[in-house]
């Protein structure tokens, strides 16, 4: 440790003021807070000082993730090699030529499963960091503020977010557009109004949508040469397209059922990290019991769903059998679970006064359940919903904060 | 009923006059500085919306289309055709309820009058409100489904520009680099937010 001190404090006059490296000062600075904890304090009287900064914050997420990235190593590869070994063909690419020289395609094979999904997952996580960790590296130096750990996370969240087939040229220009257009615009970390991995994400949703939506994108495989009736949907779109029939799955399924419970650990297609309920779970325990995510937010969503959604059961439809989805389905389908936990509690996107965030909850909630059931242009609507409540975060704010000054100056007299 | 609430919702959010048409987007973008105004603002949208589209709608009805004027009895005017004469008839209802709202405000509100300044007579000309009444002509609503689409399409204005107020309202410590400073941020979080009004695209109620 000593060691690596005395070799960091060597290299800081190179790149303080008036040292030839001055301009890559960010460079030095990312280094230095990332090993050792930084001896400057907040000067002044009114800061609250705590060990929990940006950076110790940013690194509780990624550890939350983990297990949403584990399972999105394995998943990718389980449902590939299963509807391999169905009879669906390999896709012609560099990543199956790998795979088929060390493994048999086989579903039961844990390592083979993992291998797979690593070629899959990790190029894309492999180039959110390439070009989006440039993209900030060259915004740091320009506009000379501190690289900081909120792309951490971006970079972390971005790649779940993704079916294993998009191509790597749209994951660069995403994540480009969400970086720059997301959040440097606004002046960087902690400023951007929408959450910038979900900005990433709609960008390509709208602009290639043949790449991030329907059925093809979602299992690694080509899946025309599989047995009659195999569909790579995801289970909403397939619920979604075909109607009355399709939804039944859900309403005649219960919970804790066999289907119920494969979609809550997750080995259904999807976006690679968010099939799996259960590691999104863990991922709430750990944030709510550091209190880095607000269990305000999740807690509002999670009401926000099942009022809508019983709500929607109570109304009934003769011709959208959507609305006959029971809320149980609605946790553990699609990205609600990986939404909820991580998109919705982002701590600069969302509400920031406590009822706030409960109000802010309760309407993602709401609006997930609204375009999953009424919109027939999207059979998943996490995404959209969260991106538009951020967009009313603010306002939510606003109301609660002059309501808290009308009552204080009630109390003390104007 | 039903038919009514899904009238409202889709003028509201599905077709939002302000993050779909982007329509009045002069003083969405000019007096979104801060929420007060902004609701201030909203509210006059609303109300000159919502009494405009009726109006106008009265008004087409039974002086400007094709033998609306056949109620008269006279036989020369039954065949009249006076729809040259829609812009100019249905901005001038416009131009005059304005009137009413900017005298009311000055009276009653002289604070939010002088907030509000150059950009309540200009609510005249905002395009939004001449657009709910061009679109009410051209999907041919009834009377009641115009007040309806009028003032749902108020409420989906006003809802954009409050939103977008308080996002410039927390935006006033943000770091944004300096040619993007002021309308050129605005619009990019315009933009952001369109996206997230997508949410609605497609939905056919």
């Amino acid at each position: 440790m000593k060691f690596l001190r005395k070799v960091l404090d060597k290299q800081a006059p190179l790149f303080d003021k008036g040292g030839p490296l001055e301009a890559f000062y960010p460079f030095y600075e990312a280094n230095d807070t990332l090993l050792f904890t930084p001896g400057e304090v907040t000067k002044g009287d009114v800061h609250v000082r705590d060990a929990l900064d940006l950076k110790r914050m940013m690194i509780t997420v990624v550890i939350a993730l983990l297990p949403c990235v584990a399972m999105a190593v394995y998943n990718t590869g389980y449902q590939a090699n299963y509807w391999i070994s169905q009879g669906a063909t390999p896709l012609h690419n560099w990543q199956e030529a790998i795979y088929a020289s060390v493994f048999a395609y086989d579903p039961t094979s844990i390592g083979a499963n993992i291998f797979h999904g690593f070629l899959y997952f990790f190029p894309v996580f492999l180039m959110t960091f390439l070009i989006g960790g440039h993209v900030e590296v060259a915004f740091a130096l320009a506009r000379k503020h501190e690289i900081n750990e909120g792309f951490l996370v971006t970079g972390f969240l971005f790649p779940l977010t993704l079916p294993p087939t998009i191509p790597l040229w749209q994951v660069a220009m995403g994540i480009t557009f969400g970086v720059i257009i997301g959040k440097e615009v606004f002046g960087g970390t902690g400023m951007n109004v929408l959450n910038v991995a979900l900005t990433a994400r709609a960008f390509l949703f709208f602009a290639y949508p043949a790449d991030i939506s329907g059925d093809a994108p979602w299992i690694a495989a080509d899946l025309s040469t599989a047995a009659d009736g195999a569909s790579g949907a995801t289970w909403l779109a397939q619920a979604a397209s075909v109607g009355q029939a399709g939804s039944d799955v859900f309403a005649t399924h219960t919970m804790g059922g066999e289907q119920w419970m494969q979609s809550f650990l997750g080995f259904i297609p999807g976006s690679m990290g968010e099939t799996s309920t259960l590691a999104c779970l863990f991922g709430a325990f750990v944030l709510i019991a550091t209190q880095i995510g607000s269990w305000r937010t999740m807690f509002g969503v999670v009401v926000g769903t099942t009022i809508m959604s019983l709500a929607l059961n109570g109304i009934g439809s003769e011709t959208n059998g959507m609305f006959n989805m029971p809320y149980y389905w609605h946790f553990v389908v699609g990205s609600f679970a990986f939404g909820t936990v991580f998109m919705a509690t982002d701590p600069v996107t969302s509400a920031f006064t406590d009822k706030g965030k409960l109000v802010y909850g309760l309407f993602i909630g709401i609006m997930i359940v609204l375009v999953r059931v009424v919109n027939p242009a999207y059979p998943e609507g996490v995404m959209l919903a969260i991106l538009f409540m951020n967009m009313f975060a603010p306002f939510i704010d606003h109301f609660y904060i002059q309501a808290n000054i009308k009552r204080r100056l009630a109390r003390h007299g104007a | 009923m039903q038919e009514t609430l899904s009238l409202a919702v889709k003028a509201m959010f599905v077709e939002n006059m302000a993050l779909a048409y982007f329509l009045g987007m002069c003083s969405f973008l000019a007096v979104s500085k801060k929420v007060d105004t902004a609701i201030g603002l909203g509210a006059a949208v609303i109300f000159v919306l919502g009494v405009t589209c009726p109006l106008n709608n009265l008004m087409y009805n039974y002086i400007l289309r094709e033998g609306a004027l056949s109620w008269t009895g006279v036989e020369s005017l039954a065949t009249m055709d006076l729809s040259f004469l829609n812009f100019l008839a249905l901005i001038g209802t416009i131009a005059a309820s304005v009137q009413i709202v900017e005298m009311t405000l000055d009276k009653y509100a002289p604070a939010l009058y002088s907030a509000l300044g150059i950009f309540l007579p200009l609510i005249a000309v905002n395009c939004a409100i001449l657009g709910a009444s061009l679109f009410m002509v051209e999907r041919d609503y009834s009377f009641s489904e115009s007040a309806v689409f009028g003032l749902g399409s108020g409420v989906g204005w006003a809802l954009a520009v409050i939103a977008l107020a308080a996002i410039r309202e927390k935006m006033r410590y943000s770091n944004v680099p300096g040619p993007l400073r002021g309308l050129g941020i605005t619009f990019i979080v315009t933009g952001l937010m369109a996206i997230g009004f997508m949410a609605f695209a497609g939905i056919s109620l």
